[in-house]
């Protein structure tokens, strides 16, 4: 599939945003620090940056409010309806410890909870479709919950600094745990045989193999450069290792200077660093759970 | 409304393409570009037309595809090496995939016949509805921003306008070697309904669940090379000849 930028800046940094609002919302950092008010405000910031994003890549983004209307059936609508009404509780537990110092329960909880079903409906707009095998797994949505929480426990963890045993460790844990359900994740989706083949493509099976003959033009076309991308596949192990050592290996590392030496600014240092080689990971993952997938029309090609 | 019509449609609008007959000249090809870039929406336009990388959108493509059985690559033997023209557009499908991920309601099935259409001035171009198509039906154009797709020529088959037999899809009516038919296939008694019975037609990528409304008839099985050529070649073959030439070949064969 084309790797569109919008939309891996999209689900990269709003899964960012709504897993800081998760940590925001169950209360892990003090309202009356300077440092939450900002974390408020870079989880709010993350989000909308996405959200904006994800209106690029639109042929007609002026009618973009008219994907709220579909929430009974299509997942991308559910995804805008839960991103905006999750905006409500998120944006008053921001003025409540921006402006009080105070961190609400109950609206913590609709936050916590508005997140995580925005990120599931973002992570089932690609789940749903049976027309990419990679995808079409109950391992994709856990796969993208899990990067969004080590997200967020690792960005928590920096606008703590030091002395952050509680969310340093959470945020290693769910680094540890994403790796594992990526690792599930890509292990099924290299050995997977596709559901579909030329030969129940074309309906051709009958009489034996079934190979391309001729294309329908000479040149390419919506389809095949929208569903047939074949650049990052030339360089898919070593972008597996790029992703591996910036969404995992380094984090891990800074996580564990940060923990050995406690408080302090190198303390600090160490975990905005594991912040940045983080959202650098995940976008070269992002570009890879695209540039991979093989879409079922490609049967045609 | 993106949701499914609830109960299914009992009028199904659709083709039925034959892949025993078509040539692959891609006159359809041609004939419902000209119809549909002047016809319902927005027109079907083309990148760089007189450049070195042209493209553009269309709703019907011809591939053609090479199907050899065992052994069939040499040829005479196994027999069934052939190459099939294979014309493909939107399927119709009963339970379109299209459909349902579409989030602002610009594509639909409608009730009374079960076309799948989009409602352009509601599309706003994300394409996810061409990711959800395993065949390819959907094309966005990049001038107007929005998914073009195959309308079963929705203003032709209705059109009192036109003399009655015009009133089928512009593909259907080109179609130089009638390898097209349109017909409602929910029709038990329909001549197309009657030919995928007769003819064993097929669902394509049946294993996709989309339950598609057009069908495709197979290419009907080939005698092998060796099997239809003569023993004695025909230049060889005086058996049957009469008059003079009977004559001769006597007379000659005397000598």
């Amino acid at each position: 599939m084309h790797p569109a930028y919008s939309i891996i800046v999209f689900t990269t940094l709003s899964g960012l945003g709504y897993g800081l609002a998760v940590v925001l919302g169950l209360g892990f950092l003090d309202p009356s620090l300077l440092m939450t008010k900002l974390a408020y405000l870079t989880s709010l910031a993350l989000i909308s940056i996405g959200l904006a994003a994800s209106l690029l890549h639109l042929g007609n983004p002026q009618r973009a409010w008219r994907a709220l209307s579909q929430w009974r059936s299509s997942w991308l609508s559910r995804e805008g309806v839960m991103a905006i009404a999750t905006f409500v509780p998120l944006t008053l537990s921001a003025a409540l410890a921006i402006f009080a110092d105070r961190h609400d329960v109950i609206l913590g909880f609709i936050t916590v909870l508005g997140a995580l079903v925005t990120v599931y409906c973002t992570s089932m707009i690609y789940a749903s479709l049976k027309t990419v095998d990679s995808w079409h797994t109950k391992l994709t949505p856990l796969c993208f919950l899990l990067f969004s929480l080590a997200g967020g426990f690792l960005f928590a963890s920096a606008f703590v600094g030091g002395n952050a045993l509680v969310e340093e460790l959470l945020a290693l844990l769910f680094v540890l745990l994403a790796l594992v359900a990526k690792l599930v994740w890509r292990n099924r989706a290299t050995t997977l045989l596709p559901i579909s083949t030329p030969e129940t493509a074309t309906g051709l099976g009958f009489i034996g193999k079934v190979r391309l003959f001729e294309r329908p033009h000479a040149l390419d076309n919506y389809l095949t450069r929208e569903m047939g991308f074949r650049v990052a596949r030339k360089h898919t192990a070593k972008l597996w290792v790029i992703a591996f050592v910036f969404g995992v290996a380094l984090p891990i590392l800074a996580l564990l200077l940060a923990m050995t030496i406690g408080e302090g600014l190198t303390a600090q240092i160490a975990l905005v660093f594991s912040v940045i080689a983080y959202v650098l990971g995940i976008l070269v993952e992002r570009w890879l759970f695209f540039a991979e997938a093989k879409h079922a029309v490609m049967n045609y090609y | 409304m993106t949701s499914l019509p609830q109960n299914r449609t009992a009028k199904k609008l659709g083709l039925v393409i034959d892949l025993d007959v078509c040539v692959g000249c891609h006159a359809c090809v041609i004939s419902c570009k000209e119809w549909n870039t002047g016809g319902y929406g927005s027109a079907l336009s083309d990148q760089h037309p007189y450049g070195e990388d042209v493209s553009g959108t269309f709703l019907n493509r011809i591939h053609s595809f090479e199907v050899a059985p065992e052994g069939g690559q040499i040829i005479g033997e196994a027999g069934d090496a052939r190459v099939v023209h294979f014309p493909k557009s939107c399927l119709h499908c009963e339970d379109a995939p299209c459909v349902t991920v579409c989030p602002t309601g610009a594509s639909y099935k409608r009730t009374e016949d079960g076309i799948v259409l989009v409602d352009e001035d509601k599309c706003i171009g994300c394409g996810l509805c061409a990711w959800a198509c395993a065949y390819g039906a959907r094309e966005m154009d990049l001038a107007a921003g929005v998914m073009k797709k195959c309308t079963l020529c929705v203003d032709r088959v209705y059109n009192e306008t036109l003399k009655q037999e015009d009133r089928v899809p512009s593909c259907v009516r080109t179609c130089p070697v009638n390898a097209r038919h349109f017909g409602d296939l929910g029709d038990p008694n329909s001549d197309v309904a009657i030919m995928v019975v007769e003819r064993g037609g097929f669902d394509l990528m049946p294993e996709q669940e989309t339950r598609p409304t057009n069908k495709y008839l197979p290419p009907r099985p080939r005698k092998s090379l060796s099997e239809s050529m003569p023993i004695i070649p025909l230049a060889e073959n005086t058996e049957g000849a009469r008059g003079f030439f009977a004559w001769l070949d006597k007379t000659l064969d005397r000598i």
